[in-house]
């Protein structure tokens, strides 16, 4: 009993060591000659199982006493030493179970383990297969026959797997939430697998299959694995796949889009091109056949002015002669309007070029200003110009088209101004941005007639010169000049004034009924305006007024040495200064814009100018004076306010000064001040009307003043001299290859009471015109054989350059070539083509202009007064 | 009598003109050449007519024996005759004559000689045309100065 003890005790101790079994025993082996001392031994008979086997117990009814002894064999395996929880199977003979049997003798011939078939375990009743190793009582070599390992058998050695057991105690392990089902089975006979362990539930899905080695190479065993449950579906690699095919859809789909999108883009732009393509052509289709149908209409209409103005000339009653100056005032408006749309579609095809002459700016503003004089006396508004002395004196450039865009802008003032003033100023571009004084002068209400204006600061606001300031070289030619015009009209509505410079965009449909016009005046003369390198731009505050700024690039006329055409107008005010220079004046003005233009145009006679605001000053002024004033020149604004302050200060007047100086007024309206100086009583005022130019201003002056009487007929008002007056003595040459042509011309010149000199070739021009000469002009026709009117043109201006210089040089004495020393004989072409003969053909190869032909009396005056006074 | 004869002569020459005038024939240049026509130059009108006969006889010549010169036809050389031509017509307001020649020229300037023969066929019509009634005109004219100056010495 206690080596009983003791085995197990030890199998106990070291159980941990054999995981798999559930109990283990020794068997010795038994002759049958030694039964009896082994049983005796033991104390207990050798005991039998088959029966056991056959009838299975109950495990609680369990009794190994009730086995009976075993019969009579030849050997027996008594079990004599069990761990505790197998400890019933101690006495049972191994030999006599079926499956121990075999297991035992198959143990002792092989020297290994060896498996028995899964059969129901003693007592438990559980499924179990039980390990066999033969314990001998020496050591066999490894090839020792089964006979000798039987003989050397001294017992066995087994060990009980529960299979069961086995298996729960392995999934344990398994910690898997997937319950899984595992079934053992033993297939040693293929056909026949035998179950030993779990359900036989239907084998469907995932199987895993794996064998088993209980370390028996006969017996086979496999365990097949299964989930409990069907697989779930895989919802997250579902919803995944499926996200992921969306956006991939979508993504293509973007892509798709965008490619079409990208197509149909290029696709419109291509479009876009061809139609931008077709506009373009259009609009230079529509330019050209502008300046075509301007072109043919202009010819007949001529003819209609021409026949108008002869019928003018015959027998009349009043009602025809009213009809026919209406028709001959319609025509011409329409020929105006003919001319500007040609200009407009001369621009637009960009057929418009400037002339580089030199000119005189402050001749040119003088000349708009005499243009509307008589409009702005009969409306009642006051006229003014004032141009900065920085200005300089001579500009290069094109005087027409400036004097074009000035006359437009006041034109349109004069439209819509009913009282108040139009006030023209000119500046240079970098006075207006460095002089403070400009800036804040006309903040104020301090205005030309004391009526609001619409601050001509924002007209400027947009213009690029102002931002860019550095841009303006201070060293290199160009003249930067910034012209307002400013007046006290009715202005633009809101509404409207985003398309002032639309071609033929009018605010309303009945401006054009009251005012007439046809509205394109101000697109022409933003073209104008960017041609020469300028900005256009305006303000306007309906009721109170709208003031027009323009900035233009000219270049300095006086630096450039090269020789250009200057206009006749600036050597009279030069010669009309000569008289007044150093002589000086007081203004009696107390409006400060008003005095500074009344200041601008007296200083231009080289007259020296005091400006004081009221009678007091001027008294004082005059009797404080060292040297004394020559005149006193008053504005009407004055005189009439304070009439016996007036008549005080001319009583005052002629005590104080040492000479008594002339006493002028400077009226705005003629027939008002004519009354105004008859009441005054006063004796030697004379009126000066506004606007006051220079030249009418010197006239004014010499006639009071007296010492003028060398009456030059070109100062004052221009006299309306008809076609016989200028070319009355005038001699003149008619170069033309047709007889016929020239016979006619020279016809239509002479009855202008011009002496006529025809010739035939362009050769016999050159003769005829080398100098020295007397001819004062030549009318060329263009289309010569041999010498066309151009080439013959060019030759006489060369041979002329040549003479002038070498008189300047003093290689030809002046006096052989009529003391002139500046030869250059106004040369016109005579063409009855206008449109190849253009007015810059003709300019670029020297000529001066051009008349068509046959002769028009009004275009020929036009162009004939431009030389002749 | 002479100054009845005299009206009659001025209804028959402002009736010639006015037919001139409706035919195209004549335009309003013709009256501006009559108006250079005073005491200084009596015979302006008449003057102009014949160069522009002479000239025209010889320029019609030309174009006639460029056009026939079956080798060779130089088109520049008749555009220059052509240009002379419409110069002079429209000088003295010889519409009609001036529109053919502006008919030939575009012939010839693009070298179309048939059209060239057709029109110098036309303007030659049409020069006559004109020759005959200028004739008749001055013929109208010079009885009507003629009665007129017969009229003015029995007044003084």
């Amino acid at each position: 009993m206690n080596l009983q003890m003791t085995f197990a005790r030890y199998t106990e101790r070291t159980a941990f060591e054999r995981p798999l079994t559930s109990g283990v025993a020794y068997a010795v082996r038994v002759l049958h000659s030694e039964r009896e001392q082994f049983e005796k031994h033991q104390g207990w008979t050798i005991k039998r199982m088959d029966t056991l086997e056959k009838n299975p117990v109950h495990k609680d009814d369990y009794n190994p006493d009730l086995f009976e002894p075993s019969p009579i064999q030849e050997e027996y395996a008594p079990v004599i030493f069990a761990q505790d929880i197998i400890s019933h199977v101690i006495s049972i003979d191994l030999l006599s179970g079926k499956e121990d049997r075999e297991n035992v003798l198959r143990a002792r011939k092989s020297g290994k383990g060896v498996l028995t078939a899964p059969f129901p375990l003693l007592k438990t009743n559980r499924l179990g297969v039980i390990l066999t190793f033969a314990v001998y009582k020496r050591d066999l070599p490894s090839n020792a026959t089964p006979n000798e390992r039987i003989q050397a058998t001294n017992g066995y050695l087994g060990g009980v797997f529960d299979v069961e057991s086995l298996v729960e105690k392995l999934l344990q392990q398994l910690a898997s939430k997937q319950k899984i089902l595992v079934n053992v089975l033993d297939t040693t006979n293929q056909s026949y697998p035998v179950s030993m362990y779990g359900s036989n539930a239907s084998d469907d899905g995932l199987e895993l299959v794996s064998h088993l080695n209980f370390g028996d190479p006969f017996r086979k065993h496999e365990m097949r694995c299964r989930f409990k449950q069907k697989p779930p579906w895989p919802w997250l690699a579902i919803t995944t796949s499926i996200g992921i095919l969306v956006i991939a859809l979508l993504v293509g789909h973007i892509f798709h889009a965008t490619v079409n999108r990208i197509a149909k883009v290029e696709d419109d732009c291509h479009k876009m091109m061809e139609l931008k393509k077709q506009a373009e052509a259009a609009d230079v289709a529509k330019s050209q056949f502008l300046a075509t149908v301007s072109h043919e209409i202009r010819t007949p209409m001529n003819g209609v002015l021409g026949m108008l103005h002869m019928l003018m000339d015959t027998d009349l009653d009043v009602t025809q002669l009213d009809y026919v100056r209406t028709a001959q005032a319609s025509g011409k408006a329409l020929v105006a309007l003919i001319n500007e749309v040609l200009d407009q579609a001369k621009i637009e095809s960009g057929k418009l070029e400037l002339e580089e002459v030199q000119f005189d700016l402050r001749a040119v503003l003088d000349d708009v200003l005499s243009l509307f004089s008589g409009k702005a006396q009969d409306k009642g508004v006051e006229l003014a110009v004032f141009i900065s002395d920085r200005v300089p004196e001579m500009l290069i450039g094109d005087p027409g088209r400036f004097r074009q865009i000035i006359t437009n802008l006041m034109g349109n003032s004069i439209k819509f101004t009913e009282k108040g003033h139009i006030h023209v100023t000119v500046h240079l571009v970098e006075e207006v941005i460095d002089s403070i004084e400009v800036e804040t002068e006309f903040s104020s209400n301090n205005t030309l007639s004391g009526f609001p204006v619409a601050d001509r600061r924002q007209s400027w606001k947009g213009f690029r010169t102002f931002s860019q300031e550095g841009s303006i070289h201070p060293f290199s030619d160009s003249i930067n000049i910034i012209v307002s015009v400013e007046d006290t009209g009715e202005g633009i509505p809101i509404e409207a004034q985003s398309r002032v410079f639309t071609p033929f965009m009018q605010v309303g449909p009945s401006i054009s009924r009251t005012h007439g016009g046809t509205g394109i005046g101000l697109s022409i003369s933003k073209c104008l305006v960017n041609l020469m390198k300028g900005e256009i731009g305006f303000v306007s505050i309906p009721k109170i007024g709208s003031t027009f700024t323009f900035t233009a690039v000219f270049t300095s006329g006086s630096s450039s040495s090269k020789e250009y055409k200057s206009q006749q107008i600036n050597n009279q005010t030069n010669s009309v200064s000569s008289e007044f220079r150093g002589k000086r004046a007081l203004v009696v003005d107390p409006r400060s814009v008003r005095a500074k233009v009344s200041r601008y145009h007296i200083q231009r006679l080289g007259i020296h100018v005091e400006v004081v605001s009221d009678w007091k000053q001027g008294l004082s002024s005059i009797s404080r004076g060292s040297s004394a004033f020559n005149m006193v020149l008053i504005e009407q604004e004055v005189w009439d306010q304070d009439l016996n302050g007036s008549a005080h200060f001319i009583d005052n007047l002629e005590k104080i000064a040492i000479t008594t100086p002339k006493v002028f007024l400077l009226s705005n309206s003629i027939s008002s001040s004519r009354a105004n100086t008859t009441t005054s009583g006063v004796c030697n005022l004379t009126v000066i009307p506004k606007p006051l130019r220079a030249s009418m201003l010197a006239a004014s002056l010499q006639r009071a003043m007296g010492d003028g009487n060398k009456g030059n007929p070109r100062n004052g008002e221009v006299p309306s001299l008809s076609l016989r007056n200028l070319l009355l003595g005038r001699k003149i040459l008619i170069v033309d290859d047709n007889n016929v042509n020239l016979k006619v011309a020279a016809g239509a010149l002479r009855k202008y009471g011009a002496d006529v000199v025809s010739a035939s070739r362009g050769m016999e021009a050159i003769e005829l015109l080398t100098p020295p000469h007397r001819f004062d002009a030549c009318f060329m026709d263009i289309q010569m054989p041999e010498m066309d009117g151009f080439e013959a043109t060019r030759r006489i201006r060369d041979s002329e350059q040549n003479i002038n210089d070498r008189i300047h040089f003093g290689e030809l004495s002046v006096e052989t070539y009529n003391n002139i020393s500046n030869w250059h004989v106004p040369i016109l072409a005579m063409t009855a083509d206008v449109i190849q003969a253009t007015h810059e053909a003709c300019l670029r190869c020297g000529m001066d202009g051009y008349v068509s032909k046959p002769f028009e009396a009004e275009q020929l005056y036009r162009e004939v007064s431009r030389f002749f006074h | 009598m002479l100054g009845l004869d005299a009206d009659r002569l001025r209804a028959d020459l402002n009736r010639l003109l006015a037919f001139l005038f409706h035919q195209g024939i004549l335009d309003e240049q013709y009256l501006q050449l009559q108006q250079l026509q005073d005491e200084s130059s009596p015979n302006f009108v008449s003057e102009v007519v014949n160069i522009y006969f002479h000239e025209s006889e010889k320029l019609l010549r030309n174009l006639r024996s460029l056009l026939m010169d079956r080798e060779f036809s130089d088109y520049d050389k008749m555009g220059i005759h052509l240009n002379q031509f419409i110069g002079s017509s429209s000088s003295i307001g010889a519409k009609r004559v001036r529109n053919v020649c502006v008919a030939f020229r575009a012939a010839s300037d693009q070298n179309n000689r048939a059209g060239c023969l057709r029109a110098l066929e036309l303007l030659e019509h049409e020069y006559c045309i004109l020759k005959n009634k200028l004739h008749e005109l001055f013929q109208i004219e010079q009885q009507r100065l003629l009665a007129a100056g017969v009229r003015y010495p029995m007044l003084n």
